[in-house]
């Protein structure tokens, strides 16, 4: 039953990054993209339906990994303080970016917000990487499942590291690359004319980064956990996931080249989907790791909720989730093909 | 200052207190745009849309803040009282949980919908979307005052070996008899803030002699679901929401009412400044046999004073609840006095040219946002010393790893935050309600943003209400 929930909170911080990923990404590049402030208003148009619908995925996935693993929730949130504030700070300014853009017709006003939406953006792609890095690489949890972690410390992988070290500095790199490029991919499918072109042209370097990153990152975790090899020695049909890496990566390639954006987008998906499936296989059943004794790592063992709960749990979440997927596919069929700004709406 | 706990506690407090600002409005508003919406489809007029599309103007603007300043309330449970997590997350983190699937994905996604689809979508698809955004938001409330009480009124858990608590029924713990009351009495609030907001937007442009006939619709509508939310408010209501913290809460009431010591045949105080060092209340102006009628049915009853409880279960900031309790009831009897006052006028046909009644209405619009607000302090600082009643304290629920230095640097970080939050919220808001009904996108016509209508066949705003 823990595995279950296991799996469903995985899916769901997949579905998160996914969906909301794309948001990010056409943040960090809006500046690149869009040169004009109808470009700009173009660009934001492309995700504004979507993107307060594609952040609840982040608070639907906190509060089902509390339900799961209430003692996880309460040892990582409070370890990971700061940063934590930090991303609650970036995600309101980036909200407020998009969102009040468009109410004040005044061009001080329109780049005020887009300086703001961009750079949120931008450092929450950078945290969100930095943030797995850090579950990847272990916490100094001490015997009753707490720790504190300051920001940095010396910037070395150690047995009291900070939240920025070498390490997760490369994983908010990949992930800042991922996000960028996948944003690309989403704006060169949704809009048309020049804003698509520069998308276009930008996925194609940013594939090249992607591909020499994932390298970079794979074997950087290679070298401070070694342990995650343990699981796909333990189950060979885990290597599916890594093939699943190399396909996405090749077919990003091949579709660009054939200017198929929608397949494109699809690749930049599968990426994402591969790259964090293999990160949650290879952790399982850890959910968090300790730097210091390996006997103080949170597992879906010592951290998950009372049966009955997770019983009852499935039901309600099942009825919830296919609730919401219907609500989901509605809406993006809605609001599907391109966006122009013709066709002038919203308040 | 230099204590982490007293930091939690005003962090949580603070993001919480400007938090509830926003849905209370958006809860408020939700079945008002939902009421122009049905109108328009039943006497198919276009002025009726177009109300319903400035209010959403105002809604989208509220909920848009309401969102932001609401993530890191899910969060600080972890952040700041990991423990209280711990110990509690087997029976609470079902209720958050479920907020997240079944409401916030309802609410979000018909949102969307509501604000960017109304031209491709027609009519009738555009009406649903607006009551769903109204079930999502009325859903997520309850499952957030189904939390809440249950920290109020702990049901349907049982004490697990590691001493945590777990569920041990689900349906205890959504239909908890606490949570029922609560949030009827909670959404009360929220519509007499919406409907009072309404009201005094009606007013202000009825006094200005601005978009008149908008403002005749609106302080029509708002006095009336005003005048109904008002009373609901006090009965039934507030008055069974009374009945159960007398049950289960009884030195909770003690100090709400400034109840030293016990009495029979208590009376009420109306006001008066509580001494909790002298234990007595300075000033009292009071109504003899009050409090026994209202909280045992019986003008003679005895109510228990703080005198009858030890003294670490007092709440420990008595005249603060006090103060927010008397200021949650006073102002609740005022919303009563006007808003009839408003209807007879109203039913007179006088209302609209009373100009003082007006200003009355423009002027009452913050009221119900303070007496929400206290009624929340009233609840929370209520529920001291402990954080889940009668299970853990207060002081127990912290996160041990989080110190004093770190927990007021993110507090000051959220005041500044806010306080540029608060700032624009206003000045959007004031430059919507400057634009007025009028500028809105229409129905079938292309429109630039606050410009004016273009190839429109309705002139609704020049046609008058009545």
């Amino acid at each position: 039953m823990e595995t279950n929930w296991f799996v469903l909170v995985a899916l769901m911080l997949v579905a998160y990054v996914v969906l909301d990923g794309f948001d990010l990404g056409v943040g960090v590049i809006s500046p690149l993209v869009a040169r004009t402030s109808e470009e700009r208003q173009l660009v934001l148009r492309s995700i504004g339906p979507v993107w307060d619908g594609n952040e609840v995925w982040l608070l639907a996935a906190g509060g089902a990994l509390f339900f799961a693993f209430p003692l996880l929730y309460a040892s990582s949130f409070s370890g990971f303080y700061l940063p934590l504030m930090m991303v609650l700070w970036l995600l309101m300014l980036r909200g407020v970016g998009i969102e009040l853009r468009s109410h004040v017709d005044n061009a001080l006003w329109q780049s005020f917000c887009d300086f703001v939406f961009t750079l949120s953006s931008l450092l929450l792609t950078i945290f969100l990487g930095a943030a797995i890095g850090n579950v990847i690489r272990g916490v100094p949890l001490n015997k009753d499942g707490y720790f504190f972690e300051a920001l940095w410390t010396n910037f070395r992988v150690g047995p009291s590291p900070g939240i920025l070290d070498w390490y997760t500095v490369l994983t908010g790199v990949l992930a800042m690359i991922t996000l960028t490029v996948h944003g690309a991919n989403y704006l060169a499918m949704k809009t048309e004319g020049d804003v698509q072109l520069r998308a276009r042209r930008l996925t194609q370097k940013g594939s090249w980064a992607l591909s020499l990153m994932t390298v970079l990152s794979l074997l950087a975790t290679l070298y401070i956990r070694p342990q995650v090899m343990d699981n796909f020695k333990l189950r060979a049909w885990g290597w599916i996931i890594p093939l699943l890496v190399v396909v996405t990566l090749i077919s990003m390639f091949y579709f660009r080249a054939k200017g198929n954006d929608r397949a494109v987008f699809l690749s930049s998906t599968g990426y994402i989907v591969a790259m964090l499936g293999g990160a949650a296989f290879a952790m399982y059943p850890y959910l968090l790791p300790a730097s210091t004794d390996p006997a103080y790592s949170l597992t879906i063992f010592n951290a998950k909720t009372g049966d009955y709960s997770m019983r009852v749990g499935l039901v309600w979440w099942l009825v919830g989730i296919t609730l919401a997927i219907g609500y989901f596919v509605f809406l993006y069929r809605f609001f599907r093909g391109k966006v122009s700004l013709e066709d002038k709406e919203g308040y | 200052m230099d204590n982490a706990l007293t930091i939690d506690r005003l962090q949580f407090a603070f993001t919480v207190t400007f938090h509830y600002l926003f849905p209370q409005l958006t809860m408020g508003l939700a079945p008002l745009i939902v009421i122009f919406k049905s109108l328009a489809l039943w006497k198919k007029e276009e002025r009726y849309n177009q109300a319903a599309r400035f209010l959403a103007k105002i809604f989208a603007l509220s909920f848009l803040f309401g969102v932001i300043t609401g993530i890191p309330m899910e969060f600080q449970f972890g952040t700041n009282w990991a423990k209280f997590s711990q110990f509690s997350g087997g029976v609470i983190a079902t209720t958050l949980a479920m907020e997240g699937v079944f409401a916030f994905f309802l609410e979000s996604s018909f949102l969307g919908l509501f604000l960017y689809g109304e031209k491709r979508i027609g009519p009738k698809w555009h009406w649903l979307s607006a009551f769903m955004v109204f079930v999502g938001a009325w859903l997520s409330g309850y499952f957030i005052i189904a939390t809440d009480a249950w920290m109020q009124h702990p049901v349907g858990y049982s004490l697990a070996a590691d001493g945590t608590v777990q569920l041990n029924s689900f349906w205890l713990l959504l239909f908890n008899p606490w949570a029922i009351w609560q949030y009827l009495h909670n959404m009360g609030g929220a519509l007499i803030t919406g409907s009072f907001v309404v009201t005094a937007l009606g007013a202000f442009y009825l006094l200005s002699r601005k978009h008149t006939e908008f403002g005749r619709l609106f302080v029509k509508t708002g006095v009336i679901v005003a005048v109904i939310a008002s009373i609901f408010q006090i009965f039934p209501s507030g008055d069974r929401q009374g009945q159960l913290v007398t049950n289960y809460q009884p030195v909770t009431l003690a100090a709400m009412e400034g109840l030293f010591q016990s009495e029979s045949g208590a009376s009420i105080v109306l006001i008066g400044q509580p001494d909790t060092a002298a234990q007595k209340l300075d000033n009292p102006i009071y109504v003899p046999g009050m409090l026994s009628f209202l909280t045992h049915r019986r003008w003679e009853a005895t109510v228990k004073g703080l005198n009858e409880f030890p003294r670490d279960q007092w709440p420990d900031n008595i005249p603060l609840l006090y103060y927010s309790y008397h200021i949650m009831v006073g102002l609740g009897t005022l919303f009563i006095a006007i808003m009839l006052g408003a209807v007879f006028l109203l039913w007179r046909k006088k209302l609209f040219d009373a100009r003082w009644m007006l200003w009355i209405l423009m002027l009452s619009f913050p009221f119900p946002f303070i007496a929400n607000t206290a009624g929340w302090i009233t609840a929370e600082v209520g529920r001291q010393p402990w954080l889940v009643y009668g299970l853990m304290r207060t002081a127990q629920g912290a996160s041990p790893t989080v110190s004093a230095g770190n927990g007021l640097f993110t507090l000051i970080g959220f005041m500044g935050m806010y306080l540029v939050l608060g700032v624009m919220y206003l000045f959007l808001i004031g430059r919507e309600v400057d634009h007025g009904p009028k500028l809105m996108t229409s129905q079938n016509g292309v429109t630039t943003l606050g410009g004016n209508l273009v190839a429109q066949g309705v002139g609704p705003s020049q046609k008058e209400a009545q």
